[in-house]
């Protein structure tokens, strides 16, 4: 990583980590303005994530999801993407307040976990390895913000069942808002996955069974969410506790994929 | 020069006494033009809402006895009523107004329907030309202080009524109320006053249900809604998302076995149920079902109680923002005065 690359990451993360603490200043002081700042925040740092993401690619000639590092920051800049077209449309503007510190935490792993990664320059480029790649981690990112808006609704619905609603119920958004748009994202992150997965197979060469395997179990498991939406077979409750713990499982599981920049060259 | 307030409030007297002394819109114009006669009177506004009646006044004479006013503007007066009134003077009075237009003095703590009644009682005075140089300055200072307080604090948050509070809920439930059917059941007083908060915030899919046919019509035609006979209400169930239940029934009408085959039909969308009979009309139980919120009485009281409180909490802040202000205006006071006695120094020479 070069000190250009390195200083918009780290921008982004500051930007990131001043929308995150002035949503957490706005709620702790009951000071309940529109949070202004924390958007242009966010907005900040998905600027830097998208200069650092273009800079990167345009040296190494390729979408730039070579390794780990990259693959981070690639998912932030995904799940703010839409944050920022989602969050708008359904005036979610508190879930600026939740998506800053996951983009702080996934920024802060690339840096701190993946300090001395370079960028690995592939002279041949296969178009289905880089749609695959791409595809999958914009469906990351929408899975990522299904997870916060899963969040956001139980807290609301815990809050509507003990009856005691704090000064933060009335700032986030209604509950059958969450529940829709939490299915929404659950829908775009599951068609991305399911394009991301299907070129996976075009890819040719050798397969990785194991990521494979893998990804078919996540995708059926967004699968199964989506089903039992469909078929109204779950409650919105039980809708948006299985995309936070199929997150958490795209999460833990994450370090373990192998990534492209680990396949044999093409 | 002095400021002067002086008047009755709900803090010192009881509703029979403010009545009494109460002026009405009609009458303000002819109160302020008699008030201005009153030789020792300079500046003049009249604030009178059901919660208080108080002039404001600015006079030479700091000693300015109320009673005559009052017998002059009143007719006679028996003397036990003057026990309620209350004299403010200089600072006090200054304090009193920037206290009165934040919603601090008001019945229900941080209410905001006080600023637009302040505003309204100043406009009518300026028109007819009562204020002067301090009472208009006074109450734009008093008008700064109560937007001031409103927006960096958070005394106006919240409800403080059941039905207020009811209407905040479904909101956090479902948004905007405007496409919502909601179901009145039983049209007693409290679920009036609930039906009325959910019509003020745009709810337009109104039934009402009442063993009584004709009363139930009559609420219906009042709210914009439409009438159900009570033997049909459980027909609209399946299509409902917020029912409020006021009945009479001695026991629970609604319970975890009647909702359940309604619940499988209705899709997963919530249910809101407000339960404000005693004894309740809803099953406990049904709380517990996915998604139907049950809130009783009780439930609304208590968030009413919170909120209320919360406010109160806020009251030491606002008094520290409010004497700032205090201290400002009377620093303006001073300067003015510093400057009269200035001019009138140079002019006795010439004279």
């Amino acid at each position: 990583m070069n000190g250009s690359d390195r200083l918009w990451v780290e921008l982004a993360l500051i930007s990131y980590l001043t929308g995150f603490a002035y949503s957490v200043y706005l709620l702790a002081t009951k000071k309940f303005l529109t949070p202004g700042v924390s958007f242009w925040a966010i907005c900040a740092g998905f600027l830097f994530t998208t200069m650092f993401l273009f800079d990167r690619g345009h040296a190494i000639g390729r979408c730039p999801i070579t390794n780990r590092f990259e693959v981070l920051v690639f998912m932030t800049w995904s799940m703010v993407l839409i944050y920022l077209l989602i969050g708008s449309t359904y005036r979610l503007s508190l879930m600026g307040a939740f998506t800053a510190p996951v983009a702080c935490a996934l920024l802060f792993f690339a840096v701190a976990l993946s300090p001395n990664e370079s960028a690995v320059k592939r002279i041949k480029v296969n178009p289905w390895l880089e749609a695959h790649t791409s595809f999958s981690m914009v469906a990351c990112g929408a899975f990522a913000l299904a997870c916060i808006a899963g969040v956001m609704f139980l807290i609301q619905e815990r809050q509507l069942k003990t009856r005691q609603p704090s000064s933060i119920f009335y700032r986030l958004p209604p509950i059958t808002a969450l529940s829709v748009v939490n299915s929404r994202l659950l829908w775009l992150g599951f068609i991305l996955f399911t394009v991301g997965l299907a070129t996976g197979f075009l890819i040719g060469g050798h397969i990785n069974w194991l990521q494979a395997v893998w990804s078919i179990l996540v995708w059926c498991v967004y699968g199964g969410i989506l089903i039992a939406r469909v078929r109204h077979a779950m409650a919105a409750k039980w809708v948006a506790t299985l995309s936070i713990v199929a997150f958490s499982l795209l999460l833990s599981t994450f370090w373990g994929i192998r990534f492209i920049s680990e396949r044999p060259s093409l | 020069m002095q400021i002067l307030c002086f008047g009755i409030s709900h803090q010192t007297a009881n509703v029979e006494v403010r009545e009494r002394f109460a002026v009405p819109d009609s009458a303000l114009a002819d109160s302020l033009t008699r008030l201005s006669q009153v030789p020792s009177v300079l500046e003049s506004v009249l604030l009178s809402t059901c919660n208080r009646t108080e002039f404001y006044i600015v006079t030479h004479d700091s000693q300015l006895a109320i009673e005559p006013l009052f017998h002059s503007f009143y007719g006679p007066v028996e003397a036990s009523a003057f026990q309620h009134l209350f004299r403010l003077q200089a600072v006090s009075s200054i304090r009193h107004l920037f206290r009165v237009a934040s919603g601090l003095e008001s019945m229900v703590f941080g209410e905001t329907e006080i600023f637009g009644q302040v505003k309204r009682a100043y406009e009518a005075a300026a028109r007819l030309g009562t204020t002067g140089r301090i009472l208009n300055r006074l109450f734009q200072k008093a008008f700064h202080v109560g937007k001031h307080i409103r927006s960096a604090t958070a005394i106006t948050r919240g409800s403080v009524s059941v039905g207020s509070v009811a209407v905040d809920l479904a909101r956090q439930i479902f948004g905007e109320l405007k496409a919502h059917k909601i179901m009145i059941l039983g049209a007693g007083e409290t679920s009036e006053r609930t039906a009325w908060s959910f019509q003020s915030q745009g709810a337009r899919q109104l039934f009402v249900s009442n063993r009584s046919f004709e009363r139930a019509t009559e609420l219906a035609e009042a709210i914009g809604g439409r009438a159900i006979r009570f033997d049909h209400w459980e027909d609209e169930f399946r299509d409902l998302d917020i029912l409020v239940s006021s009945t009479a029934a001695p026991h629970a009408i609604v319970t975890r076995a009647k909702l359940e085959p309604v619940l499988r039909m209705r899709r997963d969308r919530p249910l809101f149920i407000i339960d404000l009979a005693i004894p309740r009309d809803v099953d406990p139980a049904v709380h517990q079902m996915d998604g139907v919120y049950v809130y009783d009485l009780d439930s609304l009281q208590a968030i009413a109680a919170r909120t209320l409180e919360a406010r109160k909490e806020e009251a030491e802040a606002c008094d520290h923002m409010i004497e700032k202000h205090v201290q400002d205006f009377e620093a303006w006071l001073d300067r003015i005065a510093e400057r009269a006695i200035t001019s009138a120094a140079i002019e006795c020479p010439r004279t």
